[in-house]
């Protein structure tokens, strides 16, 4: 059975996260939560109905690999979203890099 | 936003306290929509269509801002005001777009609204970079510079962004609608693939009229825009431009997505009776009552008056130094300079595609950087190209070597403007939520190929248009050279077509054969080239070999030794 995590972009900022162990959203892949197909939907059901009207943008289901990090995305695009631009690896994680 | 026919107050950004106040309160009004989503009593549902009016997309990282650049029009202020938000509110740079927009990728919500004020503040803003209304006007970027001008394009692009603007009869059309237009011989403003292109002439007496395209596009089903009437009277631009407006409205297909632009309409009713409607259309509205006031033109024109030219330019007209002590810099001349219509000035592109870089970004510190040199050498006044170059209108002739010198430091003196590695790329699979590959990479790499010195110079004129996906935001059915990324079961494919072009006598690439590897199409690209070189007739382009001699050899080259 394929391994699947939960992604989405937070509200307020876009930054793009994923569901972690605790059903909290985490910023790195790595830190990821790993489902199999049924409670993947069960879970995304949850966090589509939760508030109402959503904290997050878009949560959809992606597939995984685990690696020695942790769970990594199957398809490039999910890739990219977790790596950011493969044009511009000095932007780094998908996590705020803004110079300071 | 004043409208024609009220009182007349154009003025490219130049706004009236009405105008201002407007784009204040809409400001603020979105300000109240994003509480309301932040605190989550607007579901994502009902925000969506709110943020894409003010020109926030949703894309792969998160929130991107569009932000409309009216007719590609910049002032130094307003680049020094984008550079500031590059800094304080994205990651330190931009994208211009295709479209002659700026796109922000790494929005954050929360602050979308300072930023829209921040923009508002140097009169600019995002409404209508997005939704089924007349977009953001396109045209030369050489507008009132340019040699071969017959008509200035910016009097009436500004005129069509005052009739377009929140015009509520225009608000939910079928689909987007796009007009460019252009007042030279050479059409820099790309017309026929548009949905109404504008070519702006003048009569046997002197008199403004325009000639109209109507139903040109590319995306999925491109087609080139088809001569809709020879000539327009200039009284008669709005009423025309309603009366199509009005019968796609009508007519135009809601049911289908991919069938919604004006495009289709005009192939499935076919040319004479999408022009019958209009015409009759334009019968009925069209008479004293709706025509464009010669006093307001005069007025819009005023507002494009050239700038103060030097004098003492024109002595020096014609007697450039070239250095040749410094090749570099007569291959940057050869590249860069347009001819322009005053005497002892020129029109300089600066190329946005630097060797390895990516298409159309600027950093906030060379954003700055280029609106002090515009303030310096150009009369503060910057354009954006559809290419995704930026152009100073009208530097002197004798500051040419200065401008030069000081581009280089900020990597912005790259000698390829019309070049091979002048490439127009989307944002692709980087950036773009609707992507099926990337493209910006590809551009990097074909850059690349042809780096050696003399090379591209070599090769002459040749355009390369990368889209990501079938809608076609790179152009690639009417590059030289097009590329178009396609999905094969989750692994990133090329479809290449070669003869594309735009400007008069626009056409449509021919498809030389399978779908190619992404490590691979850089070697088509060297192989299309080798081609070339051998084939080709002296004074010939490429895109003219690829006429007179077809496909064929081309694809034979290509497939004999990538299989
Ligand atoms: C990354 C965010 C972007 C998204 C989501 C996006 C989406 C789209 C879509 C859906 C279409 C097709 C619309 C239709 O045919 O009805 C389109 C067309 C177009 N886009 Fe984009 N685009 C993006 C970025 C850009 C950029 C960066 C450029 C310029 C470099 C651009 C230039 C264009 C142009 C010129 C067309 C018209 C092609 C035609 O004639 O049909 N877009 N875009
Ligand atoms: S062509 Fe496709 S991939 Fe490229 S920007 Fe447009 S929608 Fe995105």
């Amino acid at each position: 059975m394929a391994s699947k995590a939960i992604t989405a972009n937070r509200v307020q900022d876009g930054v793009t996260i994923w569901v972690g162990p605790d059903e909290n959203w985490v910023e790195r892949i790595a830190d990821a939560a790993v489902f199999d197909d049924v409670s993947a939907e069960t879970v995304l059901r949850a966090v589509k109905a939760r508030g109402g009207t959503g904290f997050v943008v878009d949560p959809y289901v992606i597939e995984v690999t685990t690696n020695r990090e942790g769970p990594f995305p199957v398809r490039y695009r999910e890739q990219i979203r977790a790596r950011g631009p493969s044009v511009r690896s000095d932007l780094g994680l998908a996590i705020d890099r803004r110079p300071a | 936003m004043t409208h024609l026919g009220s009182e007349s107050h154009a003025g490219v950004y130049r706004y009236d306290d009405v105008d201002r106040q407007f784009v204040f309160e809409r400001v603020e009004q979105f300000r109240g929509q994003v509480a309301r989503r932040l605190a989550g009593t607007l579901s994502e549902d009902e925000f969506k269509p709110l943020r894409l009016m003010n020109g926030l997309y949703h894309q792969l990282h998160g929130y991107m801002l569009r932000i409309a650049i009216p007719y590609g029009v910049l002032t130094s202020r307003q680049m020094h005001r984008l550079a500031r938000i590059a800094r304080i509110y994205d990651r330190g740079y931009g994208h211009f777009t295709t479209r002659q927009n700026l796109q922000f990728n790494w929005i954050k919500l929360a602050e979308a609204p300072d930023i829209l004020r921040e923009l508002a503040e140097v009169d600019m803003h995002a409404i209508q970079t997005s939704g089924n209304c007349v977009r953001n006007v396109t045209t030369d970027q050489f507008a009132g510079a340019a040699a071969d001008e017959v008509v200035d394009p910016r009097v009436y692009a500004e005129i069509m962004r005052q009739w377009s603007t929140l015009n509520p009869e225009f608000s939910y059309l079928p689909r987007k609608f796009k007009i460019a237009i252009t007042g030279s011989l050479t059409d820099r403003a790309a017309i026929e693939v548009h949905d109404v292109g504008l070519r702006a002439k003048r009569g046997p007496d002197g008199a403004v009229g325009f000639e109209v395209f109507v139903g040109g596009g590319l995306g999925r089903t491109p087609f080139i825009g088809k001569p809709l009437r020879d000539w327009l009277p200039e009284a008669d631009l709005l009423a025309y431009l309603d009366a199509i407006l009005r019968v796609y409205n009508q007519w135009g297909r809601r049911d289908n997505i991919y069938k919604a632009r004006i495009k289709i309409l005009v192939h499935e009713l076919g040319l004479p009776a999408l022009r019958e409607r209009v015409e009759q259309e334009f019968a009925q509205i069209r008479g004293p009552r709706y025509r464009l006031d010669p006093e307001i033109v005069a007025a819009i024109n005023d507002h494009f008056a050239a700038p103060p030219f030097a004098e003492a330019a024109v002595s020096v007209s014609g007697s450039l130094d070239r250095h040749p002590e410094l090749p570099a810099f007569g291959h940057w001349l050869e590249t860069s300079i347009t001819a322009h219509r005053q005497p002892g000035y020129a029109g300089v592109t600066i190329s946005l595609k630097p060797i390895g870089g990516i298409p159309g970004d600027l950093t906030a510190d060379q954003m700055d950087a280029v609106a002090d040199l515009a303030a310096r050498y150009s009369f503060g006044e910057l354009r954006v190209s559809h290419a995704q170059n930026l152009v100073l209108p009208h530097v002197r002739e004798d500051a040419l070597f200065d401008l030069w010198q000081a581009l280089g430091p900020i990597g912005l003196a790259t000698a390829n403007v019309g070049l091979i590695s002048d490439i127009i790329a989307c944002p692709g699979l980087d950036y773009c939520s609707l992507a099926n590959t990337r493209s910006i990479p590809l551009a990097q790499q074909i850059g690349a190929r042809f780096s050696g010195p003399g090379e591209q110079q070599n090769i002459g004129d040749l355009s390369i248009k990368i889209s990501g996906c079938i809608n076609a935001c790179g152009h690639h059915h009417v590059g030289n050279i097009g590329i178009l990324g396609v999905d094969k079961h989750g692994v990133e494919t090329f479809q290449i077509t070669i003869g594309g072009k735009v400007g008069t006598g626009a056409a449509l690439g021919a498809v030389i054969g399978p779908a190619v590897a992404f490590d691979q199409v850089a070697t088509v690209v060297e192989n299309l080239v080798a081609v070339y070189l051998e084939q080709r007739q002296a004074g010939e382009p490429f895109v003219d070999t690829v006429a007179r001699i077809g496909t064929r050899p081309f694809s034979e080259k290509v497939y004999g030794i990538a299989a």
